[in-house]
């Protein structure tokens, strides 16, 4: 009796399972006061990928990042996004002023526990404390802010405030991270700090990165994706794909052209008049 | 009012004879209880107002407590009721105000205005109808120790002591509502009924502060202990400690200095919640100043 040798080599190894993404948008559409914001908007983000939100302003970008969050409900399609205690968000530009007398690792010790009510009892859930003081300890100086996390929250330099709002974000260690403009009032070498930050970020700890921009230069080299919105419509994909002239030029209905600088940087000219309002986009 | 003319106590410089002779009274046991209460109650609440910025609302519900008292000695009843009934009423008027406008915006503080200049306008006709003893709206105005009976202080401390415990339960999520609303919603934090709840506790807060300092002077124990705290530290629970720690200084402090001097109440606590305020910055200025005036060793640019 001959058994046919089984040959190791054509054994097809089962196909390796694809993780379910980490949020999923199908066909989704926002309406506010009657008017349609955008509509037709496919997503998917899976783990450690790094998504642009880009277009003009008023398009309704903050408005996609609120209805990944559920504040704001999805008028068409589907939306799948993980449970709220597993995204970190980072809301549009909130600089505390001078006068907040309130330490940076308060801030962060909030996102971690400032939804619980009632005051910790001493010597109950002694464990727990001393583990969520260790991880505030560990998510602080991982977004490099340990030099000032003791000082008062005001009187931090912007960079140094996005930072220790990033680590407020990350400390719950979510799955998805949304950030509204975190670039946005920054000087250019924090810019490309916090930029290279989320990227580590995002490749290190697996987490997915949605972040709203005004300027895509700062990341470009970070990403993976980006969702470009314009005249109610989205269009997603690589970087390389979608911030074309000819993808552009389809998507706004008007001539686009997008010129690469010797930089490498992208500048997008010819923006429709109704879109320019904010100067160059992308 | 002013008790120095008619029982002329000598200050002896000995505090346990000086708190005898002052406990003597039953009025000043009750003016001190009640100094204690509120000297712990007010300072918590208002440390959230001082970061939370709500000041204005916090003057609008002093405010409203005058034409409340003044109702009350009109109609016959506790004054203590007068404050608590008109500072609650304000704060849901206010709350409900905000609740149409967005927080903190242009449309709230006007409307706050209007509540507060009417409530004013009201505190005067009734002192108007009354035309009785109390010597004018002076006490409502600026305070008294004078006649805070037992069942006051009952009242008191039994209002104070809710106070401490919902804002207990709440101080937290507040906390995190107050510096970043925002990221406070997006994790499911109550944010707007937290706001309203907690110019309830205000307003709960300033009609206890009303007793003692008088309603135009609550500040002396609804903001200053808190700033001069925030001034010292941005800690929140050291903050909260240290404010209460300088609410009852200064109210107990103010208790002493009224009874045996001529002046007011109210003016002897609001002035050493000021020397406070003033000492605190001084103490942060003095602390700077050494900081940058000693060298820095051991540590690398």
């Amino acid at each position: 009796m001959t058994t046919a040798p089984i040959d190791h080599a054509t054994v097809t190894e089962p196909p390796a399972p694809v993780p379910a993404p980490v949020l999923e948008l199908r066909g989704a559409a926002v309406r506010t006061g009657g008017r349609t914001l955008w509509s037709d908007v496919d997503l998917t983000v899976g783990a450690g990928e790094f998504t642009a939100v880009l277009g003009p302003n008023g398009v309704g970008k903050s408005t996609l990042v609120k209805t990944l969050l559920g504040a704001v409900p999805s008028a068409a399609g589907t939306i799948r996004v993980p449970a709220r205690t597993d995204v970190g968000y980072l809301p549009q530009r909130r600089s505390f002023d001078a006068a907040v007398r309130i330490r940076g690792i308060d801030v962060v010790r909030l996102g971690l526990d400032g939804h619980r009510w009632g005051l910790p009892i001493p010597g109950v859930h002694r464990a727990r404390r001393r583990a969520e003081r260790r991880r505030v300890d560990e998510v602080i100086e991982s977004v490099g802010a340990t030099g000032y996390a003791h000082r008062p929250i005001g009187r931090c330099s912007g960079g140094e405030q996005q930072r220790l709002l990033l680590a407020q974000a990350l400390v719950t260690r979510p799955r998805l991270l949304l950030l509204d403009e975190p670039l946005d009032s920054l000087d250019l070498p924090n810019q490309s700090a916090i930029a290279a930050l989320l990227g580590r970020i995002c490749r290190e700890d697996g987490v997915a990165v949605v972040m709203v921009a005004h300027d895509v230069n700062p990341i470009l080299h970070h990403l993976d994706r980006v969702v470009y919105l314009a005249q109610g419509r989205a269009v997603a994909g690589p970087p390389a794909e979608v911030i074309t002239s000819e993808t552009l030029t389809r998507l706004y209905g008007a001539p686009v052209e997008v010129l690469r600088t010797a930089d490498g940087r992208l500048v997008v000219v010819g923006v429709p008049e109704d879109c320019r309002s904010c100067g160059p986009c992308c | 009012m002013l008790l120095a003319e008619t029982l002329a106590p000598a200050f002896s410089w000995n505090p346990v004879a000086d708190l005898r002779e002052m406990w003597a009274y039953p009025f000043m046991v009750n003016a001190f209880r009640a100094g204690a209460v509120v000297a712990v109650v007010a300072p918590a609440v208002g440390w959230f107002m001082v970061l939370r910025r709500q000041t204005f609302a916090g003057h609008t519900l002093s405010v409203v407590a005058f034409p409340g008292a003044a109702l009350a000695t009109l109609l016959g009843i506790s004054t203590t009721l007068g404050y608590l009934g008109a500072c609650l009423t304000a704060a849901l008027v206010i709350a409900a105000l905000r609740e149409r406008g967005r927080s903190g915006g242009a449309e709230e503080s006007a409307a706050t205005a209007t509540v507060q200049a009417f409530a004013l306008a009201c505190g005067f006709l009734f002192v108007t109808l009354y035309k009785g003893l109390l010597g004018g709206p002076q006490a409502l105005l600026f305070g008294t120790f004078l006649g805070i009976t037992t069942g006051q202080v009952g009242l008191l401390a039994a209002v104070g002591a809710v106070v401490l415990a919902l804002l207990a339960v709440i101080g937290r999520p507040l906390l995190f509502a107050s510096i970043d609303g925002d990221v406070a919603a997006a994790r499911g934090v109550p944010v707007r009924l937290l706001g309203a709840g907690f110019l309830l506790l205000l307003g709960a807060a300033t009609a206890e502060a009303g007793q003692i300092t008088g309603s135009l002077l609550v500040f002396a124990l609804l903001v200053m202990p808190a700033a001069t705290a925030q001034v010292l530290t941005a800690r929140p629970v050291l903050g909260l400690v240290l404010a209460v720690a300088f609410g009852l200084g200064a109210c107990w402090l103010g208790l002493i200095a009224a009874f045996y001097q001529p002046y007011p109440l109210g003016f002897f606590v609001t002035t050493f919640a000021f020397a406070g305020f003033l000492l605190a910055h001084l103490g942060r200025a003095l602390a700077g100043a050494l900081g940058r005036a000693a060298p820095r060793t051991g540590v690398p640019a």
